[in-house]
């Protein structure tokens, strides 16, 4: 018994990751063709306008960019496979190098910003969802409602204009300070700290208000259902209704929220890491789409691609570990 | 629709986006000049808000590094982003209610087909696709509808998806199948309107996730390209003159929250007051 639904399980799971791999595989394609499909030529954006015909043709021909569309793509398709993620055009860098300093950074900001959008939003759902109706619940709705609509940069820029240039209590560029060599242990971590709090909190102050909007939905539809109503009728105090009974039962949509929101956030981040300049993959991407560097462009955006499908199947995963009715409908 | 304006959610979003779009319309009247004008720059640059330049000229929001009336390009910028916005959405909404309903109401081969576009579309991380087109392709405004609108339709598709399904077991579908209605009339006349309620919700959504895109590509650059005005590009010019004169990004991002609220709001209530099933409890 127990065995077969693992193998269910698993069997599900292996459904997942090779949709999943699909979905990576279409996007990578995708790209490929937009990039060769768009206007612009980054041999002569490399070698700049003084340029003559023969050191283009003979750049391109070194690059391997004269061979015909689907020869390219296969060659780049095996060799990223293989690891070779070949080099920055515009760089001369390593793309494997160049995309695993600025992944940290990413994913440092991404998952901290996620677990501080989430804890906060769920007390407010459900501080909201238990006091529906209220002046508190209108007053927290007002502020959900704000920060969900509040673009991230917009938001980051009005953050660096009281905090950095009106109060200067903190940094607002990059992930560490000019000096963060020359410093060891103690302010070596405060200087990161200082450079993290900026991009989290816009990041995360974004984060909030979908998160708390959603808490609030699921925990009201679950207030509804009839055990609770069983419950309060037993005598619960309402703290523990709301706290212990309905709060159960609606995390299930909100983990799955949780994985799905990984995307968002992502897309939140490039918009943020361009704000801060923080050094990581949403910035990357901007400048290496800008500057047509294919090689870059084309890891990032498998990298991000690989990033959602991976968020979105941790989403089942955790969805079956909180709720067993999700498990056994398998 | 007496529910709806007795909502003060609706009321409050709907009067929001009914001044922005009076005031977009009316631009010339409500302004006074052109968003593009700039004359006498040394005199007339990062003048602050409700104060007037030398000239005599009063700006309710002051000017920017060029010495153009904020106000006025806020105004003339709604006309791009609401635009933009309205049109984007639009173009999701047609491509969606069409492949959500074929994929709803023919199964087999089409209807997989379909679907599996619609996923993979969603799976696509929607900001870097947007990066990809906006940068790959010369900046335009026609470009940014296009973009928005292209990666904006699989919510929609799959609503209408949903509903399209689940009304086409209705008894009452069957009762117009059976006096030989066609397929595609039995679709758009009998199925369809009644699949839109989702969709209606969808949109005012969209409409305002739209703008606040549209500012972000514009912000960085691969948008709505200057002098044209669009809240996005306001912002981002706004960014260098941050120190000396806030106020020329703050205004337009303040418009931009403003829409966004109104246009949640908005959606929440419709659904609240379309959706029977929260009209009951």
């Amino acid at each position: 018994m127990g065995d077969a639904r693992f193998s269910d399980v698993l069997s599900r799971l292996g459904h997942r990751l090779l949709a999943g791999i699909a979905v990576v595989l279409g996007v990578v394609t995708l790209t490929f063709l937009l990039l060769h499909l768009a206007p612009g030529d980054p041999i002569v954006i490399m070698l700049g306008p003084s340029a003559t015909e023969a050191q283009v043709a003979a750049q391109r021909h070194t690059l391997q960019l004269d061979r015909p569309v689907p020869a390219q793509f296969a060659s780049w398709l095996g060799r990223f496979v293989r690891g070779d993620w070949g080099t920055s055009i515009t760089k001369g860098r390593p793309v494997r190098a160049i995309l695993s300093d600025a992944w940290p950074a990413t994913v440092r900001l991404v998952l901290l910003s996620l677990i501080l959008s989430y804890l906060v939003g769920l007390l407010v759902g459900v501080v909201q969802a238990a006091r529906s109706g209220t002046r508190t619940d209108t007053a927290l709705s007002i502020f959900t409602v704000t920060l969900f609509a509040v673009p991230g940069y917009w938001l980051g820029l009005m953050l660096v204009l009281v905090f950095t240039y009106w109060t200067q209590v903190l940094p607002a560029f990059g992930a560490a300070g000019l000096d963060a060599d020359y410093l060891r242990g103690g302010s070596w971590l405060l200087d990161r700290l200082r450079h993290l709090i900026l991009p989290l909190t816009a990041l995360t102050l974004i984060g909030i208000g979908g998160a708390a909007r959603f808490v609030r939905g699921a925990m009201l539809e679950t207030l509804t259902q009839p055990f609770i109503t069983t419950a309060r009728a037993k005598g619960l105090t309402t703290r523990r209704v709301v706290g212990l009974h309905a709060l159960r039962n609606a995390l299930t949509p909100v983990v799955i929220l949780l994985g799905l929101s990984l995307p968002a956030l992502f897309s939140g981040a490039v918009f943020i890491e361009a704000v801060f300049a923080w050094p990581g993959v949403g910035r990357v991407l901007v400048e290496a789409v800008q500057a047509r560097d294919y090689p870059v462009v084309m890891a990032a955006t498998a990298i991000s691609a690989a990033l959602v499908v991976a968020g979105n199947m941790l989403a089942d995963i955790l969805a079956a570990w909180v709720d067993p009715r999700v498990r056994q409908s398998a | 629709m007496s529910r709806l304006l007795r909502d003060r959610r609706a009321a409050f979003g709907g009067s929001v986006l009914l001044i922005v779009l009076i005031c977009a319309a009316l631009a010339p009247v409500v302004t006074n000049g052109d968003p593009l004008s700039q004359h006498d720059i040394v005199a007339t640059r990062f003048v602050a808000p409700l104060s007037s330049d030398p000239h005599g000229v009063f700006h309710p929001l002051g000017t920017d590094r060029f010495g153009r009336d904020v106000w006025t390009r806020l105004v003339y910028g709604a006309r791009i982003s609401m635009g933009i916005g309205l049109l984007a959405v639009l173009v999701s909404l047609v491509m969606g209610v069409v492949i959500g309903a074929l994929a709803g109401y023919w199964r087999g081969p089409v209807s997989l087909a379909l679907l599996g576009l619609t996923d993979f579309a969603l799976a696509v991380p929607r900001v870097v696709l947007l990066l990809l087109l906006a940068a790959l392709w010369q900046p335009s405004t026609l470009l940014v509808i296009a973009v928005l609108g292209l990666t904006g339709w699989m919510g929609i598709a799959r609503l209408v998806h949903g509903e399209v399904r689940s009304l086409a077991a209705r008894p009452f579908v069957e009762g117009a199948v059976a006096l030989g209605a066609r397929r595609l009339r039995v679709l758009a006349r009998h199925i369809l309107p009644n699949a839109l309620t989702p969709v209606i919700v969808a949109a005012a959504l969209g409409v305002g996730n739209a703008i606040s895109l549209e500012a972000g590509l514009s912000y960085l650059g691969l948008g709505v390209q200057p002098p044209t005005p669009s809240w996005g590009n306001m912002i981002q010019s706004g960014r260098d003159t941050l120190v000396n004169a806030p106020w020329v990004a703050t205004a337009p991002g303040v418009a931009l929250v403003l829409v966004v609220i109104a246009c949640t709001l908005l959606g929440d209530a419709l659904r609240d007051v379309l959706d029977p099933r929260t009209r009951q409890s």
